[in-house]
């Protein structure tokens, strides 16, 4: 029986990896210093983010933010840390945040538009989080009629007798639908709820007010301004562009001709001119369209301008979902006895809508940014606000503070509805991976 | 024993209309159809209504009047006695140069962020990142007024160029003067010029121009002939000539061929009273435009890219070496042709985001067209219905002719699968 020599009976002790390609050293190595171009950039980009910060950091903090005037503002500067230093004046941010918020609201009903502001919060939290309870959602739907009566205030019947509207509508459509079919009853429930609107709903609000007056004091339109605005316009426009972009996606994928037609021709109209035209419409023509003598609130008609513009994006967002829906869904939908619109409730929209996701939101940013294209048609936006403020002579030459400041909230905003886009989407994602 | 009978002859019923799949779809387009042509109707009856109490029936004889403005960039000879007509020329050539200009350096930009964004270098990876969700997060307009707002705060005013200890100083051997007033840099000049053609006598193209870009794309027609001829050696033979000189000197040697024999010279901006004479000038509200249109879609240009690289798969890399080939035929061969096809599409559209966020000119004074025809002459004339009918037919042209163009390239590109 021969015997190896040494046969190693027991395991070598494990060496710590080269000091060079392990912890701190080896993960600079891999990453900022493999090869010469790799070294190049990195230290050009250290140098460029040095230099950036040593110009940034001492202008951000030698600030004044006492100052009630630019002129006063270096002066202290100057004062305090030395004739040559140069530094941001953030007094104009302090002495026009509130105008920069509410534009030209009064400012002791601000009470209204923050408490407005709370109760979104409230409202789109269901709507968000879906491990909230369910029944949060009727306030969601209220929402509206309430914000609309605590921003431009005057009689609460009147935002009432709009909600009635929907009201009547529903149970007409319930009671209507079982005996006569689905497609009378909606039709009978469009015809009620229009025709309440337009002849009873304003007498009854008029006659309601004169015997219960409740009414906060109202606030005209040309008053909004800053991010109110901003934001009022945004989530009017978010959260109706988005049934009605639905709605233009199913019929531009209609087997009906016609539908399909408009649908198609009005998705391309409005995405083939720019958002400042139609606003144009909203500001000169909409009044000329509309009968003589009609005249309704500017808001309104950018809002429905922004919605329509944002809808046509929608539309095609979605059509993108459906098409990558492969065809056994609609077949098995079709194979399960569902009706049309069954079959998109259940099973199409749900899949769709989900793959359409950072689509959508991303419709949803370009919206919100479009916001500040209203200050072209002389509405008080943030952006319109800092040009007023510029012309003032006390802040005339102030550009990095203002519009920085303006560009961070405007960035905070649209930056968290990308990471909840990208929250929902990991928190949908049913395949394996 | 079974007799064979025939099914009860329905009768129509009206309420078939309705209920019964075979006429609905019908029904409903008959409605819908008549729904819209209802409301076009009213909408058309409300318009006449309105504009004959307004006493201004629709009538286009305006764009024929003088307009009576001046226009402070113009790309061909206008004055304020030419017509509204002409005044919204020379807009929309505004509109396309600045579209152009954006264009070309936004895709540059964008495509470098792009591929650097997929560095392996963690650093400038992270800088593209933070560059990206920057300028995406905040509205194109904030970043043109702030361009603008500082163009006039901060660069020097001409007079401090002046003198013996000058505060400004201008760049590239003199030849480049940032001022806040806009930017001068060299022009183009020849001293035997072959002067100018004027086409349906409305406006003057430069021959010399002309000239130069016959001479270029010839040079690239040429180059290309010589390409394929290697190719044909090649299938033929299997050995592939090097053209790779011929090829750039026929791409090089005719346009400056050209230019020498046309006496090519750049003049220079000079310092002359209280202003920059000479040269090109690019005014402030040209450079906010550009500058931040540019700055803007790059960061979504950077996206698309970054999409179309990580969208061809290693797999293709690998085939492509265990074939042989060297690495920059992969990459021209393999890699590119087949990111393109992602690429492309979302570019062309970003162009045409662009070129419609352009029309945002009005907020800073540049003259584009929604500044001439939906901005001075709108307000001049009264005619907000005509005027803007016209803008909005000119930016659907506009679109329609982008998007038949990203349509032919779909189309041209589409992988032909079995």
């Amino acid at each position: 029986m021969t015997q190896a020599a040494y046969v190693r009976t027991e395991m070598a002790p494990e060496k710590a990896p080269p000091v060079t390609s392990s912890g701190i050293i080896g993960w600079m190595r891999k990453n900022l210093f493999d090869g010469w171009l790799n070294s190049i950039l990195t230290i050009v980009s250290l140098i460029a983010v040095g230099a950036l910060l040593y110009e940034i950091l001492p202008w951000m903090f030698r600030s004044s933010w006492t100052a009630n005037s630019l002129n006063e503002c270096r002066e202290q500067i100057k004062e305090v840390y030395g004739p040559d230093a140069s530094g941001a004046c953030w007094a104009v941010i302090r002495e026009r945040y509130a105008q920069l918020t509410f534009g030209f609201y009064p400012s002791e009903l601000y009470w209204r538009p923050i408490l407005a502001f709370i109760l979104l919060l409230g409202a789109l939290a269901p709507v968000l989080f879906t491990s909230l309870p369910r029944k949060l959602l009727w306030f969601s739907g209220l929402y509206p009629f309430i914000a609309t009566w605590l921003l431009w205030g005057g009689s609460v019947w009147g935002p009432l007798s709009a909600l009635a509207g929907f009201i009547f509508g529903f149970a007409a459509l319930k009671l209507i639908t079982p005996r006569y079919g689905a497609i009378l009853g909606v039709i009978s429930a469009i015809v009620v709820a229009i025709l309440w609107w337009v002849a009873i709903s304003g007498p009854v609000a008029t006659t309601l007010e004169s015997l219960i007056p409740i009414s906060l004091e109202p606030v005209k339109s040309r008053n909004f301004g800053g991010f109110m605005l901003s934001v009022t316009i945004g989530i009017t426009g978010i959260a109706a562009s988005l049934p009605i972009g639905i709605l233009l996606a199913l019929g531009r994928r209609s087997d009906l001709l016609i539908v399909k037609a408009l649908c198609v021709g009005f998705i391309e109209f409005i995405r083939g001119v720019p958002l400042i035209t139609l606003l144009f419409v909203a500001s000169t023509l909409l009044n000329i369209f509309l009968p003589p003598g009609t005249d309704f609130d500017i808001i309104v008609r950018v809002m429905i301008m922004v919605t329509l513009f944002s809808a046509a994006y929608m539309a095609e967002v979605i059509r993108g979902g459906l098409a990558a829906l492969p065809r056994g869904q609609y077949e098995a939908a079709d194979a399960l006895g569902l009706d049309y619109w069954q079959a998109q409730r259940l099973v199409i929209m749900p899949q769709a809508l989900k793959i359409s996701i950072p689509g959508i939101v991303g419709t949803f940013i370009g919206l919100f940014k479009d916001t500040t294209l209203v200050m072209i048609i002389g509405l008080m936006d943030p952006l319109g606000l800092s040009t007023a403020i510029r012309a003032n002579q006390e802040w005339n030459g102030i550009v990095w503070e203002l519009y920085g400041f303006i560009a961070l909230v405007f960035w905070i905003f649209c930056f968290s509805m990308s990471r909840y886009s990208m929250y929902l989407e990991r928190k949908l994602q049913t395949e394996n991976h | 024993m079974t007799a064979l009978t025939d099914p009860p002859k329905e009768s129509f019923r009206l309420s078939m209309l309705i209920y019964d799949t075979r006429y609905r779809s019908m029904t409903i387009q008959v409605v819908a159809l008549m729904g819209f042509m209802l409301l076009f109707a009213w909408i058309i009856s409300n318009t006449l209504q309105n504009l004959s109490a307004l006493g201004k029936p629709v009538d286009f004889g305006f764009l024929f009047e003088p307009a009576g403005y001046d226009i402070n960039q113009r790309l061909i000879e206008y004055n304020s006695q030419d017509t509204h007509l002409r005044a919204a020329f020379v807009g929309l050539l505004n509109t396309l140069l600045v579209a152009a200009l954006g264009c070309a350096l936004a895709t540059i930009l964008g495509v470098i962020i792009g591929v650097l964004r997929l560095s392996h270098n963690w650093i400038v990876a992270r800088l593209m990142t933070v560059y990206i969700e920057a300028f995406r997060n905040v509205p194109v307009l904030l970043w043109i007024v702030l361009v603008m707002a500082i163009m006039i705060e901060t660069m020097p005013a001409p007079r401090e160029f002046r003198g013996e200890n000058p505060t400004a100083s201008m760049l590239f051997g003199d030849s480049v003067a940032i001022t806040n007033r806009g930017v001068y840099i060299p022009e183009p000049l020849f001293s035997r010029s072959l002067g100018d053609i004027s086409v349906f006598g409305a406006f003057d193209i430069s021959l010399d121009l002309i000239a130069f870009l016959v001479a270029l794309f010839g040079g690239i027609y040429a180059s290309k002939l010589v390409k394929r001829r290697a190719d044909r050696i090649q299938a033929a033979t299997g050995e592939r000539p090097t053209t790779w000189h011929i090829r750039l000197g026929l791409v090089v040697i005719p346009p400056v061929a050209v230019l020498i024999a046309l006496g090519f010279y750049l003049g220079y901006p000079e310092l002359k009273g209280f202003n920059f004479k000479g040269g090109i000038h690019m005014r402030n509200s040209l450079i906010a435009l550009w500058l931040a249109l540019s700055l803007y879609t790059a960061a979504f240009i950077a996206e698309a890219v970054r999409a179309g690289i990580l969208a061809i798969s290693k797999g293709q890399t690998e085939a492509a070496y265990a074939l042989g080939l060297s690495r920059s035929q992969t990459m021209n061969l393999v890699i590119l042709p087949q990111a393109a096809r992602v690429i492309i599409p979302p570019l062309i559209s970003q162009y045409l985001n662009l070129t419609k966020n352009s029309s945002l000119a009005i907020a800073v004074g540049y003259m584009d067209i929604t500044g001439t025809l939906g901005g001075i002459t709108m307000n001049q004339t009264g005619r907000e219905l005509e005027s803007i009918l016209l803008l909005m037919a000119i930016y659907l042209s506009i679109s329609l002719s982008i998007s038949a163009v990203m349509n032919w390239y779909n189309k041209r590109v589409k992988l032909v699968e079995r």
